[in-house]
């Protein structure tokens, strides 16, 4: 219990040099770029067996646009602000749940049944 | 909840992501890969709900709402309508990148970057909205998606989009001008539904996945907006899945992107005349079940290919069925699965999965190529293009130069088919008409069911 006790403090002091801090244009750029690498490295490797799996479980992380969303429909301040939030992030919900569900479905095939 | 909070549970979803997608490079972790990206898109969530004092209410009912439908379209849909399913929660993601990208316009003043990728945000996420509706219908064989080529359709859609890019830059120098964001959605909306609806029902999986790639890269682009890490890795992550999966995609098929996109599709060419196609059948030779079975019983090697067809008429139980047979002949029994055969790429494995064949069965095209000279029966179900050796030749058919599954090489070639109509390119095929091919017309699933009995009485 001590341990996971102490984890907050021990995030809070890892990460209080970033305190609400906005990354600099080039920061993002890197992240990205670096995030494409990565992407590429191990999109790869997977065999085209599991390409038709692999197009649905990337479009349902491509529902990580709901944090936008969430984000967006927080802010609103007028009645039409915050009802168009709320439709963003049904829409992005309908990918993420519709998406991770249909990739599971198509999986679950693949386990052996014998 | 501190920023800095945030930003660790956002590093954390980062990671579950992309251990989850590596996940998917073996059917052993590939479940438990998509439960990561699962739980890491679960804390994204719950991070950025917790992170500022936000209005619950509005948020609670986007999700519920979302949460609905997503899981009425995911248990819905039958295997068959994946690719389409696909194309459709694809298209939510956009249309929720756009309208995101448009509030936060309109309530926070933007730098020149977050202005830059305001307008990308709606111009990506409003084409991918729109194109992945025309791609959804178009594969659920919808009358109002049937392909529409207008005269000039590259010049109209090169208009459109440079309104798109004009306005942006109006945009730029008058932030304040909201008005001007939601005029590049209806437009890109419109730049979206012509760029899809002139291409080919064939060519979709090529439009799904690089639609796909467009959707992950306005998501990066929301995150360039938003200062926001975990938006701009996902995006990328996304946005490098899909174009790689449409490049290999078109390298399967021995045509360019552009061709695909802007050509004039897989039907054009020369189309044969009737007398050609006469001249190709003249000698096209038919079969019954029961010589089929008789064939298949002294052969030690069984090759099957299976096509569109197959999915069409949902023949891959009765294909498990008669494998289990063979297997149990001590004959073997291998799967030719040709990179684009079916819908999606992977369609053929998906099905042949969904009937309980062991996926050490099939193999890839290059891996089937190199041993169909040993092949005694190769059994070609529901697919017509992939087989085409009109493919070798370097003339100015539509499947010139596209590698294919060297069926005739092998001993006996048995081609299930309801008749001798064209595939999707629209050619016919000599292998139907060569010396060691036999026809078997029918049904695919009542021809498959038909050759077991007679396997099993025999």
């Amino acid at each position: 219990m001590k341990m996971l006790d102490t984890l907050p403090l021990l995030a809070e002091a890892v990460t209080s040099s970033a305190e609400a801090a906005r990354l600099s244009p080039i920061a993002l750029l890197t992240i990205f770029m670096l995030a494409i690498f990565v992407g590429v490295e191990v999109i790869t490797k997977i065999p085209p067996t599991l390409h038709t799996p692999l197009m649905s479980g990337s479009n349902a992380i491509s529902g990580i646009t709901i944090i936008g969303a969430i984000l967006a429909a927080g802010q609103g301040d007028s009645l039409f602000m915050k009802l168009l939030g709320s439709v963003a992030i049904a829409f992005a919900m309908i990918n993420v749940v519709g998406g991770f569900l249909v990739t599971h479905r198509m999986l679950g095939m693949f386990i052996k049944k014998k | 909840m501190s920023p800095a909070l945030t930003d660790l549970a956002y590093l954390i979803a980062s990671v579950l992501f992309i251990v989850g997608l590596k996940g998917l490079s073996h059917p052993r972790t590939a479940v438990r890969g998509n439960f990561y990206g699962a739980v890491g898109m679960l804390i994204a969530m719950l991070a950025t709900m917790f992170s500022v004092g936000l209005d619950f209410t509005w948020i609670v009912v986007g999700i519920l709402a979302g949460t609905g439908v997503g899981i009425w379209f995911a248990v819905k849909t039958p295997m068959t309508g994946m690719p389409q399913m696909v194309a459709l929660l694809n298209g939510f993601g956009g249309g929720s990148s756009l309208l995101v990208a448009g509030v936060e316009v309109t309530l926070n003043p933007q730098n020149e970057l977050g202005l830059i990728a305001t307008a990308a945000s709606g111009l990506i996420g409003a084409v991918t909205f729109s194109g992945s509706l025309v791609a959804y219908a178009k594969l659920e064989e919808l009358k109002i998606a049937r392909d529409l080529r207008l005269p000039g359709q590259q010049v109209i859609n090169g208009a459109l989009l440079a309104l798109c890019l004009a306005l942006s830059a109006w945009l730029f120098t008058q932030p304040q001008m909201t008005i001007l964001y939601w005029l590049i959605v209806v437009v890109a909306l419109v730049l979206g539904y012509f760029l899809v609806i002139s291409i080919g029902g064939a060519d979709m999986p090529v439009v799904v996945s690089l639609l796909n790639s467009y959707s992950g890269m306005a998501a990066a682009a929301t995150g360039f907006v938003l200062n926001n890490n975990v938006l701009i890795i996902c995006g990328a992550l996304v946005g490098a899945s899909g174009i790689i999966l449409t490049r290999v995609m078109c390298v399967a098929m021995n045509r360019s992107l552009a061709n695909v996109l802007f050509g004039s599709g897989a039907g054009g060419g020369t189309s044969a005349s009737k007398e050609e196609v006469d001249a190709v059948y003249a000698s096209v030779k038919s079969t019954t079940s029961e010589e089929v079975a008789m064939l298949l019983d002294v052969a030690s090697r069984v090759v099957i290919i299976p096509g569109y067809g197959m999915a069409v008429s949902q023949a891959q139980h009765a294909v498990s069925d008669l494998t289990e047979a063979l297997l149990e002949r001590k004959i073997s029994v291998e799967f030719g699965i040709h990179p684009v055969a079916g819908r999606m790429p992977g369609h053929m494995n998906v099905l042949l999965a969904e009937a309980d064949i062991a996926y050490e069965m099939l193999k890839d095209m290059d891996q089937i190529n190199a041993t169909m000279e040993q092949c005694d029966v190769a059994i070609v179900l529901g697919a017509n293009d992939v087989v085409n050796p009109l493919a070798r030749q370097a003339t100015n058919s539509p499947i010139a130069g596209m590698p294919i599954i060297d069926v005739d090489k092998a001993r006996t070639v048995i081609i299930i088919k309801r008749s001798l109509s064209p595939g999707f390119a629209g050619i016919p095929n000599p292998l139907f008409a060569a010396p060691n091919s036999l026809m078997l017309y029918g049904d695919g699933r009542q021809a498959v069911v038909e050759i077991l009995n007679a396997l099993q009485n025999g």
